[in-house]
């Protein structure tokens, strides 16, 4: 068994990170996950959060909204549709996401009483958004 | 024949254009370096994201359930054309060849009896397309203000393309640009967003069984919108390239064609020199043979 696996960390605009990673914790659209070398195949949704690579070269944190992961034995992409390190991220940026989010909720609250999907969605990502905030200690 | 001062002015004023068409070339190429940079880029993600969507796709596709976006809406009457084009001019064939691909498409589909709406994206097409297809036009997307393509861009036109599509505007919409080749062959493309398509590589490439967080309708119902922002940004990506790398080609050409304009005036204007000299000296000897 392979101890590392190719992680791919691409966001549209750029690749991000490329690198040999012995476990990458995602934050998964229904709980954080780590994957580690033969994972099982999954794909799955992102929500926004921090997602940490532990490869022997040393840990990396990056932040990435959305998007999704796709997992398998001896390689994992994470396709991200916003992704930064950690360290680029700023409260500004923060406030500038929650106040997207915040906005999102609004107009589904306000536009479709009939779907309440809609609007728990929207409302999770401004929680995650929030949650986020705290847990990076910005 | 034009008199001497005229021809200098000539000379002149096309030294200048030459000048002004030579800097935009090298514009066009310091430009075109790095939005081959960004298409570069770009291209991991676009790749991988088509490759997942295919899987999922061709698993779920087949069911009544498949999302709009990716089984259509079961008809084909309404086709929304969205043509994306550059902003500026000078840059040879480069809009006028998507628009004239848009033309064509938009008439085979007239012929056909079905109802064309189009969207452009980009000043020159809409210009380009005004007057055969201007009253189709139902919405335009201003780039003048964009330096710099970013997803947020594109995210922004595939809103509102689902939007209309939501509301039930067309059933079927279709991307135009010019794909790059290299600089100076760019390909007009048509490619269908909606309903999505994604081309199934060689099955060798994929047969693994993934498992899905949450099912896979959930994740295809989040991704598919999301598709529509990808193709449209690599697809602006792809056009900011060719609109270059046309560009620098055109100007190209046009400063070589500048240059054998002067070689040409030059010439001109030396022997015009040369018969006034002549024809001076002939007054002077049948001057002096007079007396």
């Amino acid at each position: 068994m392979a101890d590392t696996i190719q992680f791919d960390l691409v966001s549209p605009e750029r690749r991000l990170a490329s690198v040999q990673a012995s476990a990458v914790q995602i934050p998964g659209a229904d709980g954080d996950m780590t994957a580690m070398p033969d994972h099982a195949p999954l794909i799955t949704t992102l929500r926004p959060g921090l997602l940490r690579i532990e490869s022997p070269e040393g840990n990396s944190e990056y932040f990435v909204t959305g998007g999704f992961a796709e997992i398998g034995a001896e390689s994992m992409s994470v396709l991200a549709e916003k992704a930064m390190p950690v360290g680029e991220m700023t409260r500004g940026h923060l406030d500038e996401l929650i106040a997207e989010a915040r906005a999102k909720h609004e107009a589904a609250k306000t536009a479709s009483d009939a779907e309440p999907s809609l609007v728990d969605d929207a409302a999770k990502l401004l929680a995650d958004m929030e949650a986020l905030g705290d847990h990076m200690s910005l | 024949m034009p008199n001497l001062k005229d021809l200098k002015n000539r000379i002149a004023s096309v030294k200048s254009t030459r000048k002004i068409t030579k800097a935009m070339q090298m514009v066009a190429a310091a430009k075109l370096r790095r939005a081959q940079e960004s298409a570069e880029e770009a291209r991991p993600y676009a790749e991988r994201f088509n490759a997942v969507m295919a899987g999922l796709a061709a698993s779920v596709g087949g069911s009544d359930s498949a999302p709009k976006l990716l089984r259509g809406t079961g008809s084909d009457q309404v086709h929304l054309l969205v043509v994306l084009t550059a902003e500026r001019g000078l840059c040879g064939g480069f809009n006028s060849s998507i628009a004239k691909l848009a033309r064509t498409h938009a008439e085979r589909l007239q012929a056909e009896g079905k109802t064309v709406k189009t969207l452009t994206v980009g000043k020159k097409g809409r210009d380009a397309l005004k007057r055969d297809l201007g009253k189709f036009n139902v919405g335009h997307v201003d780039m003048t203000e964009v330096k710099r393509v970013g997803y947020a861009d594109a995210q922004g036109i595939a809103k509102g393309i689902l939007d209309r599509f939501d509301a039930g505007e067309f059933d079927v919409a279709t991307i135009f640009f010019a794909e790059f080749v290299n600089v100076v062959t760019q390909v007009p493309t048509a490619q269908q967003v909606i309903p999505a398509k994604f081309e199934q590589d060689a099955e060798a490439d994929d047969s693994t069984l993934y498992d899905y967080e949450p099912d896979e309708e959930a994740i295809l119902a989040d991704l598919l919108p999301k598709g529509v922002a990808t193709a449209i940004f690599s697809a602006l990506l792809e056009n900011g390239a060719s609109e270059q790398g046309a560009r620098m080609s055109a100007m190209d050409n046009a400063t070589r064609n500048a240059g054998e304009m002067i070689d040409k005036l030059t010439i001109e204007y030396n022997r015009s020199r040369q018969a006034v000299i002549t024809n001076e000296l002939i007054e002077i000897i049948s001057g002096a043979e007079a007396l």
